[in-house]
């Protein structure tokens, strides 16, 4: 009785571990930045930074493309981008939402008085662990979505001129 | 043309090795006692045709015929031969052909040098080798050919990744294929033993050389695995506990542990399950690191362009494996009470495995668990040299006292303990790392442990090393690699105890001083090479107390094909420390990172791992003086 305990147990490990195995080689690999473009976005959670709420991948579904900029008070880039996210946020078929990133709540709300909100909504991901799921890995980081959520394109350090007629391009397009 | 000579080979190869099978299945009907000549026959055009379609793929790398895929995504007619060659094994396609080669080889050989041993048990290792020989040509044929071909012909190649154009990587391949595919024959051959009962003694002799072998060379196999990680990723260290670093350690313990016990096995007739675990769990450990490091289900600096049918195709042929074992295994294994004494030899072997299996274990958790997290909780974690370092460390210091002890003792009983001795050993180790405090000036508690107890295993192998030169016994291998491994951990301690990092911002003509260093950036240069575009500073290094005076040279190197930066350390090695320098562009400034280390001993530790390996070969070579 006992060694068949020990031989199922053995059986059904095994099985475990190559099922885990298995289902680790259909998971996708949003770690790899490369792959990004053109996957869908999926279970966003993130604290509102303003609000007591969560702001989730269907708040991206509303607008026609969405850019999700990855921003703190503490990083200087994103002073030279913010002019050029000001200019976007006009534009009739984008919001812009911005996820604060690693920062002080005081420090990241001076800073948008200051220089101004070009925000649709912000969110707020004071460790920065939501932004890893996005592939960020250092800010400035901007995602553009479409209104499918399907990644369109990925800019990685301050959008600035060329960046900002890409994305005029992009939008007016389509 | 090439590319149809190639596959051409591949398939008559998937031919023989039905036609091996059915001719061996015949045998069963043959009365005689050896095996018939016909199958030696079709081992050998076996052999001969996986042999010639890797030469083939080697000329096509060498010639640079881009209609083959393998060559355009991985070759460049500039590159220079070295590393056209190398690139052959390079990628995914080209080694996994040196793995049929390996599978083949060893299946081949072990044919002719089993002449001694019971046909029937032959006959089945054959089988289960060329099942295994099937098993991998269908892979790389129908899902991984490297003889497909790419239309219109490119004029010219992406290039081989460069930080991959080096000797230490050129040699890395091959010789820890050797070790972990070579280990394919036992995993054949206890599976054969399970099912014709050919065990105890005469098993055990019939595999001894070629754990040997495969141990020797997955040891050779790992160092240049580390060297090159050493001075090519420019993270200053010799080992990362890289996920791809991990999958080839996994076997290496297992392996170890099997070394061990088959001297039991061959000596007492004893441990034959345990040795028979061992034999399987060795292989199956080797398909796994394949399995992780190929599909791509890890993120890790060394892993291939990422494949999903690739790691499909493997986990299905790794469940096959492990299934078949696991059932034959059950059906035929009996209890056995093995009755040891505590203390003897066989005793301290069966210690030295738990060790072997509880670093193996550790490793195993640590570099699957990231991917548990995240398939079960969705959650990405990495385990890293924190985990390991506090878990196999304080085990190590145990683990090197028993292993200076257990070669003393007796095999069967140990009659009487020299505690006298053992007593006056430990001192003279807590004596020389109070020297080493003393005059070094550095102390770290936990590797005073690590710095005694390797000492404890160095005295203790030189006295039996003076003995057994006093008995005139030529057979020193044991000997050579246990003294070696104990300087291994010795110089590792030191190195981690010594080590000076220093990280920080320079711009040209700029100096930093720390301890009793100053660092001068004096000069920077591009300079156009044959395959690459190098931005070269010249840093003067200045030790104020000893007067030193050396300059070295980082590179930034920028790649054309395919457009790669990458970062070369530059490295003054010498007897007893390494300077270390890498040097890294800061965006949009004229400040560059610059990372400086002082490394004691790398050397040593270089010098130590080759001779455990020499261990290895020292006793294949005595072995096959006396059989022959």
């Amino acid at each position: 009785m006992q060694k068949k305990i020990i031989r199922t147990s053995i059986i059904l490990t095994i099985i475990f571990i190559i099922g885990v195995f298995f289902i680790g080689l259909s998971k996708d690999k949003t770690y790899d930045t490369k792959d990004l473009i053109g996957q869908k976005i999926t279970k966003v959670q993130i604290k509102h930074f303003f609000e007591n709420r969560k702001i989730s991948e269907k708040d991206f579904k509303k607008n026609g493309f969405t850019l999700i900029n990855f921003w703190a008070s503490w990083c200087a880039p994103c002073r030279d981008e913010h002019p050029y996210l000001l200019k976007l946020s006009n534009e009739k078929n984008l919001k812009i939402i911005g996820v604060n990133f690693k920062d002080k709540k005081s420090r990241a709300k001076n800073f948008l008085d200051e220089l101004g909100n070009p925000y649709a909504e912000v969110a707020s991901d004071k460790l920065g662990k939501h932004s890893v799921t996005f592939g960020i890995y250092g800010i400035p980081e901007s995602l553009l979505i479409d209104k499918d959520l399907i990644v369109v394109k990925k800019f990685i350090g301050p959008i600035l001129r060329n960046d900002y007629s890409l994305i005029k391009n992009i939008i007016e397009k389509k | 043309m090439l590319s149809n000579f190639g596959n051409t080979l591949l398939f008559l190869n998937l031919l023989l090795g039905v036609l091996i099978i059915y001719f061996s299945v015949g045998e069963f009907q043959n009365s005689k006692i050896t095996i018939s000549k016909k199958i030696y026959q079709l081992c050998l055009f076996q052999i001969t045709f996986v042999i010639i379609s890797f030469l083939t793929l080697i000329t096509a790398f060498i010639i640079s015929d881009f209609s083959i895929i393998t060559v355009y995504q991985n070759s460049h007619s500039l590159k220079p031969l070295l590393y056209k060659i190398s690139g052959t094994w390079g990628n995914h396609e080209g080694s996994l052909l040196l793995w049929v080669i390996i599978l083949t080889i060893f299946s081949f050989f072990f044919l002719i040098y089993s002449k001694n041993h019971q046909k029937n048990y032959r006959i089945i290792s054959l089988i289960i080798q060329n099942i295994l020989i099937l098993g991998f040509l269908f892979f790389l044929i129908f899902n991984s050919n490297p003889f497909s071909i790419i239309a219109p012909t490119p004029k010219e190649g992406l290039g081989l990744n460069p930080i991959l154009q080096d000797p230490a990587l050129a040699i890395h391949p091959p010789l820890l294929y050797i070790g972990f595919v070579g280990s394919s024959i036992y995993f054949s051959a206890a599976m054969s033993s399970l099912i014709t009962n050919y065990s105890g003694k005469l098993f055990a002799q019939s595999i001894k050389n070629w754990v040997l072998i495969s141990w020797s060379f997955q040891t050779l196999g790992i160092l240049a695995g580390s060297i090159w990680a050493y001075y090519e990723l420019g993270w200053g260290g010799f080992w990362f506990w890289d996920p791809v670093e991990n999958a080839s350690l996994l076997p290496w313990f297992a392996m170890s542990a099997l070394l061990h016990s088959i001297m039991v096995l061959e000596k007492r007739n004893q441990l034959y399950f345990w040795v028979i675990i061992l034999c399987l769990l060795t292989f199956i450990l080797s398909v796994t690191g394949t399995f992780l490091v190929r599909s791509g289900i890890l993120n890790s600096v060394h892993t291939f362009a990422n494949d999903p049918s690739r790691g499909l195709y493997i986990l299905i042929f790794l469940s096959l494996m492990i299934f078949a074992s696991v059932f034959l295994f059950f059906n035929k294994f009996k209890n056995s009470n093995y009755g040891f004494y505590s203390n003897s030899r066989e005793t301290f072997i069966l210690i030295n495995n738990w060790f072997m299996i509880f670093y193996l274990i550790t490793i195993l958790l640590g570099t699957i668990y990231p991917i548990f997290t995240e398939v079960l909780t969705d959650y990405k974690v990495s385990v890293g040299p924190p985990f390991y370092n506090t878990v196999i460390i304080p085990i190590v210091v145990l683990f090197l006292f028993f292993m200076s002890i257990g070669p003393r003792i007796k095999w069967i009983k140990n009659k009487s303990y020299n505690l006298n001795l053992l007593f006056k050993i430990l001192l003279a180790s807590i004596l020389i790392n109070f020297l080493i405090t003393y005059f070094f000036n550095s102390y770290s508690f936990l590797s005073n442990f690590i710095i005694i107890s390797a000492l404890f295993l160095i005295i203790s192998s030189l006295l039996d090393l003076n003995k057994s030169f006093k008995k005139k016994e030529i057979n020193s291998s044991r000997v050579t690699s246990h003294l070696a491994f104990g300087f291994l951990i010795l110089f590792i301690g030191l190195n981690h105890n010594f080590s000076l990092e220093e990280d920080f911002n320079l711009k040209l003509g700029e100096k930093k001083k720390f301890d009793n260093y100053s660092i001068e950036f004096t000069d920077l240069k591009l300079k156009d090479f044959e395959n690459y575009k190098a931005v070269i500073g010249k840093f003067q290094i200045n030790n104020l107390k000893k007067n030193l005076n050396q300059f070295l040279y980082p590179e930034i190197r920028i790649y054309d094909n395919p457009k790669t930066i990458t970062y070369e350390a530059s490295i003054r090695s010498s007897f007893l420390k390494d300077y270390y320098i890498t040097m890294s562009n800061v965006d949009r400034s004229d400040y560059y990172n610059i990372k400086f280390q002082k490394k004691p001993f790398m050397m040593w530790i270089w010098i130590s791992a080759i001779f455990i390996s020499l261990g290895g070969f020292l006793r294949l070579f005595h072995n096959a003086k006396k059989n022959y």
